[in-house]
């Protein structure tokens, strides 16, 4: 439901901010993001430039977070590197709500549509994420394009469902039964009357998405199967410094530490989002 | 009850079916000819026609479907490209660790997570509760591929506890192999307790508002019955739920840590089918794990009718 700042009712970011974590893992990620987005200015060295003598140097005075085993600078590719991860995420994010909310709407609107689109949507979600996205990026190709229409594919289900089901339930609404009373077309009651009704549950579950898109890249990264191993994301810095693991654990540790904090941060402003536009759903956690 | 079972079996073949559909279609995705994109670029265009014939990929395309359908649904997948042996053997070949890697992880999961969410919900808002739920949110963030390569390297490589990789090799008896799952087995368990366990907590919150748990206290019964008794037994329906949810990431999780530990389990058969583009094989581990995700969950939904009397359909 959309919120209504009335004089006693707290407002909205009142409500998101009632939670000190909600707070500080906003900050943390506007920090990070700004961090990647002023990368070119700020990375300490040419994140490409390779030093034969800095070979898996530890971090240090000459490079904070180390040195890789080409001898680049470990601080200056994770800022690059987040650039791709958080892109993707971001792009998985926004392209799988698009896709789920025609689906949603679709099913949830037209009786006639809503067997088959449910069907197939549960039979997309009884493949297991990264399996079907490694078969997606596997077909479609190793591009930063390719992982966000792959991985979007593997999560517009959640969101489809959701809308579903908020689209069931506003249908039936008075002012709907009013709006085409009035002879509104049903594109123009699909969209501004019942979307903008249930935006508040896909904002929350897109933040989700978000975060599990950032790990699912990760990890198709890791198991060398994502996006070409020459642009540099977090999971790609883990799969190459995997090899030196027992000597230069670094390699792997920043990089990990860069995806938790983001993914970690997502799911709390999820979580506070949720509490802040539907207090009916919130759990005390 | 009847008619219910029968229309979730119904609905459940249906799945099944657009599952096959789905695999079937992802492979034909591929921008070009498959047999070209399989051969790779070394190919000449004999051995791409040849493989054409081959596969049946030359007749029309609702031919090759009606017949890719007919085969699967009497147990052919096909045959794999690399191996020239048939997808089902080749899958069941490395079945044994990703079956008893999903077995002890869940297991590892469920005793973690189970006490700890009923407890952190019975004493909702203690210290226990909080940290509890910071700590299954961390893990929830984690890479899984991260946290076994962390264990990896501190307590395999560095103090010895556990094998740091493999399955043991070809003569290894049972026990050893196992022995080698031990570590993974963990790594995978504390990954998915996160889930478990806010979802352990969440519904035991309910069940604990709940009228009959205040009638059962004000009548005196003792706090240890009151919980054992009355909430974990209604409590036990979600977390079958949740066992069901958990195989999808299960799943997901083995194949990453399978390739962590190397293990010569399914996922990391998947993984080196793609890189061997072998898509026969990728198509057919699409297959049977989306068709046990569907089965367990049939299974869940009935169980729900043996452990709660009052769900009647």
């Amino acid at each position: 439901m959309a919120t209504t700042t009335t004089a006693d009712a707290p407002g909205f970011l009142t409500l998101l901010f009632s939670r000190r974590a909600v707070l500080v893992a906003l900050i943390v990620f506007v920090i990070i993001v700004g961090l990647c987005a002023l990368a070119p200015m700020i990375a300490p060295a040419d994140p490409a430039k390779m030093s034969v003598r800095a070979r898996l140097s530890p971090p240090g005075p000459d490079f904070l977070l180390g040195a890789d085993a080409f001898g680049r600078d470990v601080a200056s590719r994770l800022l690059f590197a987040g650039r791709v991860s958080l892109t993707i995420g971001l792009g998985v994010a926004t392209l799988s709500s698009i896709i789920g909310i025609a689906i949603g709407l679709l099913a949830g609107f037209f009786r006639s549509l809503d067997a088959p689109l449910s069907r197939l949507v549960d039979a997309m979600m009884a493949f297991p994420d990264i399996l079907l996205a490694i078969a997606l990026v596997s077909i479609l190709g190793g591009t930063i394009l390719n992982v966000v229409i792959a991985l979007s594919i593997v999560y517009a289900p959640r969101i489809a469902r959701i809308v579903r089901a908020s689209t069931l339930v506003i249908r039936e609404l008075p002012f709907v039964e009013a709006a085409v009373a009035l002879g509104s077309s049903t594109l123009t009651i699909m969209t501004t009357h019942v979307l903008r009704n249930i935006l508040s549950p896909i904002i929350v579950q897109a933040t989700f998405i978000f975060a599990y898109a950032m790990l699912a890249e990760a990890g198709l990264s890791f198991l060398g199967v994502g996006i070409d191993p020459a642009t540099p994301s977090w999971g790609t810095m883990i799969n190459e410094g995997r090899q030196y693991l027992d000597q230069a654990a670094f390699l792997i540790i920043f990089p990990g530490l860069a995806i938790s904090v983001s993914v970690l941060a997502l799911q709390l402003i999820g979580d506070g989002l949720r509490d802040a536009l539907d207090p009916r759903l919130a759990k005390d956690l | 009850m009847a008619r219910y079972i029968f229309r979730r079996l119904l609905g459940m073949l249906v799945v099944i079916f657009l599952v096959l559909t789905i695999a079937f279609v992802i492979v034909r995705l591929a921008p070009g000819d498959p047999a070209a994109l399989m051969l790779g670029p070394e190919a000449t265009a004999e051995d791409a026609s040849a493989l054409r014939a081959e596969l049946g990929l030359d007749r029309p395309i609702l031919v090759q479907y009606l017949a890719f359908i007919g085969n699967a649904v009497q147990g052919d997948l096909g045959t794999s490209i690399f191996f020239k042996r048939p997808v089902t053997e080749v899958l069941a070949g490395r079945a044994e660790p990703t079956i008893f890697l999903s077995l002890f992880s869940l297991t590892i999961a469920l005793v973690i997570a189970t006490p700890i969410g009923i407890y952190a919900a019975y004493r909702r808002g203690s210290a226990l509760d909080q940290s509890a739920i910071t700590i299954a949110m961390l893990a929830a963030s984690i890479p899984s591929f991260w946290t076994g390569l962390m264990f990896q390297r501190y307590l395999a490589t560095d103090l010895g506890w556990f094998p740091a990789s493999g399955y043991g090799g070809p003569d290894a008896d049972f026990l050893e192999r196992m022995r080698h799952l031990i570590l993974p087995s963990i790594v995978l368990g504390i990954v998915n307790s996160a889930l478990i366990l806010r979802f352990t907590r969440a519904s035991m919150l309910d069940i604990l508002g709940e009228d009959y748990i205040r009638t059962a206290r004000s009548k005196g019964m003792g706090e240890a019955r009151v919980v054992l008794r009355h909430a974990l037994k209604n409590a036990a329906i979600p977390i079958i739920t949740v066992i069901g949810l958990t195989f999808a990431l299960l799943v997901s999780g083995a194949v990453v840590t399978e390739r962590v530990f190397n293990i010569p389990g399914m996922g990391n058969l998947v993984v080196s089918a793609v890189l061997r583009r072998d898509y026969p094989i990728i198509q057919g581990t699409l297959i049977v794990v989306a068709t046990l995700y569907v089965l367990i969950n049939l299974a869940t939904d009935l169980a729900y009718l043996l452990v709660d009397k009052r769900v009647k359909y």
